[in-house]
């Protein structure tokens, strides 16, 4: 380290990839080290496959983790291999390419099986201070532990297989400073769609994000998780929040963490991870969350989000061509138009899952609004916990009984109906509220029509039959308290 | 392998959509072999096809015979956000686009194209309006032509520049896997591992999982 890095004022960023740099090209790119790779039989099969063909070895098999998720059976007891017709055939590659190149899977029935990002962190392979690399882009919500995660190709997969390297740029720097308290109706996901809202899908680009203040100290791991699992949606390489107590206590004695013997060191080196005081950004973002409503999205992009009492927006102005054509095709899609608002609109389908909000707390929160309520007769509704370890974690506390008396199917853990895999869809213009990331055009079948959420947004409306305000629900904001 | 581009000079398509993300340039369900390529067809199906049975809907531009051969495909802002999924790329190249234009790209999607051999250029929102309207004219005979040697744009009597790291341009250029690339540095590479393995032992010293 030299004289001056040692006395700048560093970020928690500047300071993980100083750590991992293997080598600085001129155009400011380095090749950058990098710890764990994470796979899933969706794109990690082919990048194994492509290994195994061009007789590539793996560098360090034992700092590669591999699942099966993305289209794995979630129906309950899990009666056929794949969701997707023909998907056998990546469930297969996966089980072949692994056990040729000595790597380890948590296959269908291991118990620790999961959606990657939930898996990983619950498992003690996302840790501190790690590069962490996964052929998905939503790999930067390992960055809610304080990791510097993200998402890549297959191709650039199979370079840090064979390489333990990937050239990385040097990204710009974005400070999201949230504070105030947040209100008992408010969850990260709210606070990331209102970011993405406000400042489009293209707001981050080029930038990894650094989120840091009083109301991100007070946020429990599993909603930091969430925060940074949108930062894809937000344009961002990638997102983190540097580590604190609240980390080291979340890590500690998870299976692949540091031995007791190790932990004393492993803390201090990530404690250290955070950025100095006086260290520049290239851009910083203010937020007060104290009075921020519910979030809900109205359109096929993440950016086309409303506070869930607002009004849909009029196409932007033509100034940008494409972006309202843009806006126009997407409430074509959704059925909807410009000025209306979404409170009250009927929903024919409810779905609690996916990476964003399938933890075990997102699943308390939306049992604690079923409890002992019944959806209405019109709404399909599924719960599909984001891992076997909270399947299990959930049906110890009797969170499944919640559930299903409610009338929702508690599916086998996976991404499930996050997206299409070309078999089961909620139908052509289905109206569907969802705890997922993304609202893209026939993202959860074609024709269906996504609209955003919280869990507990939509656990509110499954019983509603329609979209509703969680305010609804606390008694300083309507006298209507239901029970 | 990967073919070389230094210049290249092919019919246009204009899409002129913002956030046109990977989902869109191939739905998941068209994504069934384990393998590189053969993803042509699923390219921009939803968009494409009026039904299952892909029949082509005629006001989708690509189906149109004035766009046929097109290998430059013009477009708006944060083209391939989304999804990391390589295919989108594979889909655009198997169907025989080389050169992307677009205001911005999403992140993943534009380092996918780099280890594809795909030229990703990015340039002002009204710059791509003023190509668009140029080459729709007359598309078969109003090509785009891309020196990425020079770092230029030109068609007809509009030329502009554009911007790109040199890593990225050098692997297009060469046609080369970025991956040898990388592998004449493993001696670096494990020194690294080795004086890492001193500074973090307990990453090393993993548990077994058990
Ligand atoms: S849950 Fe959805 S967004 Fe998350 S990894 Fe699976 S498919 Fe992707």
């Amino acid at each position: 380290m030299s004289e001056q890095t040692k006395h700048t004022p560093r970020t928690a960023y500047e300071k993980m990839r100083a750590l991992h740099e293997v080598a600085r090209f001129d155009d400011g790119t380095s090749l950058i080290y990098i710890d764990r790779i994470i796979l899933h039989e969706r794109t990690g099969s082919i990048a194994l496959t492509n290994m195994i063909e061009e007789a590539r070895p793996v560098l360090c098999p034992d700092m590669v983790f591999a699942t099966i998720d993305h289209i794995v059976d979630t129906r309950p007891g899990r009666p056929s291999l794949s969701r997707m017709p023909g998907g056998e055939v990546f469930i297969d590659a996966m089980r072949t390419t692994t056990s040729q190149l000595g790597l380890r899977l948590f296959d269908v029935d291991d118990p620790r099986q999961g959606i990657v990002h939930v898996m990983a962190p619950e498992q003690g392979i996302a840790l501190p201070g790690l590069t962490i690399v996964c052929p998905d882009s939503h790999t930067c919500t390992l960055g809610g532990l304080g990791a510097l995660a993200w998402g890549i190709g297959s191709t650039d997969c199979e370079h840090a297989l064979a390489t333990r390297t990937l050239r990385v740029a040097n990204h710009r720097q974005m400070r999201i400073w949230v504070e105030g308290s947040m209100p008992p109706w408010l969850s990260a996901k709210d606070i990331i769609i209102h970011l993405i809202e406000r400042y489009s899908t293209s707001g981050a680009k080029g930038y990894v994000i650094e989120f840091d203040g009083p109301a991100i100290r007070q946020m429990e791991i599993e909603q930091r998780l969430t925060l940074c699992n949108m930062a894809v949606e937000f344009g961002a390489f990638s997102a983190f929040v540097s580590p604190d107590a609240k980390t080291l206590d979340y890590v500690r004695g998870r299976p692949f963490a540091p031995r007791p013997r190790h932990q004393d060191a492993a803390q201090s080196h990530w404690l250290a991870l955070t950025s100095d005081t006086g260290a520049l950004f290239d851009r910083e973002i203010h937020l007060d969350i104290a009075q921020l409503s519910p979030r809900i999205t109205w359109g096929t992009s993440p950016q086309q989000a409303i506070p869930i009492d607002g009004h849909i927006p009029a196409p932007s102005s033509d100034a940008n061509l494409s972006a309202a054509r843009s806006d126009q095709r997407a409430l074509d899609y959704m059925g909807l138009k410009s000025g209306e608002s979404l409170l009250g609109k009927k929903i024919d389908a409810a779905f609690i899952g996916s990476c964003t909000n399938s933890r075990l707390s997102d699943l308390r929160r939306a049992a604690d609004i079923l409890r002992s309520r019944r959806i209405a007769d019109h709404v399909t509704a599924i719960c599909v916990p984001g891992s076997t370890q909270v399947k299990q974690a959930a049906e110890a506390e009797g969170l499944h009984l919640i559930f299903q008396q409610a009338g929702f199917e508690w599916q086998e853990a996976g991404c499930a109906m996050c997206f299409f895999a070309g078999g089961h869809s909620f139908g052509a213009q289905a109206r569907v509220i969802s705890s997922t990331n993304r609202n893209f055009e026939g993202r959860q079948g074609p024709g269906t029509r996504t609209h955003i959420a919280s869990p507990e947004t939509v656990a509110l409306s499954a019983l509603n039959g329609c979209i509703s305000d969680l305010r609804s629900l606390m008694p300083q904001h309507d006298d209507r308290r239901v029970s | 392998m990967m073919k070389p581009i230094t210049i290249h000079s092919g019919i246009a398509a204009p899409l002129l959509f913002a956030n046109i993300n990977t989902d869109t340039i191939i739905p998941s369900r068209e994504m069934k072999r384990v393998s590189k390529t053969g993803f042509a067809d699923g390219l921009f199906a939803n968009m494409r096809y009026l039904n299952m049975e892909r029949k082509a809907d005629p006001a989708f531009i690509l189906n149109q015979p004035a766009y046929r051969g097109a290998s430059v495909l013009l477009t708006g802002d944060n083209f391939g956000c989304g999804s990391s999924r390589e295919h989108a790329v594979w889909a655009l190249y198997g169907f025989g686009f080389k050169v992307i234009v677009a205001e911005s790209f999403g992140s993943i999607f534009f380092d996918n194209c780099i280890t594809n051999g795909v030229l990703p250029v990015r340039l002002s929102h009204d710059t791509i309006n003023q190509f668009a309207r140029y080459v729709s004219a007359d598309p078969q005979n109003r090509p785009l032509a891309i020196d990425l040697e020079a770092r230029t744009v030109v068609a007809g009597a509009l030329t502009c520049e554009f911007e790109i790291p040199d890593t990225a341009r050098d692997l297009l250029m060469k046609g080369h896997a970025p991956i040898d690339v990388t592998l004449e540095r493993i001696d670096a590479i494990n020194h690294h591992m080795g004086e890492d393995k001193k500074r973090r032992p307990w990453l090393y010293a993993m548990a077994d999982g058990g």
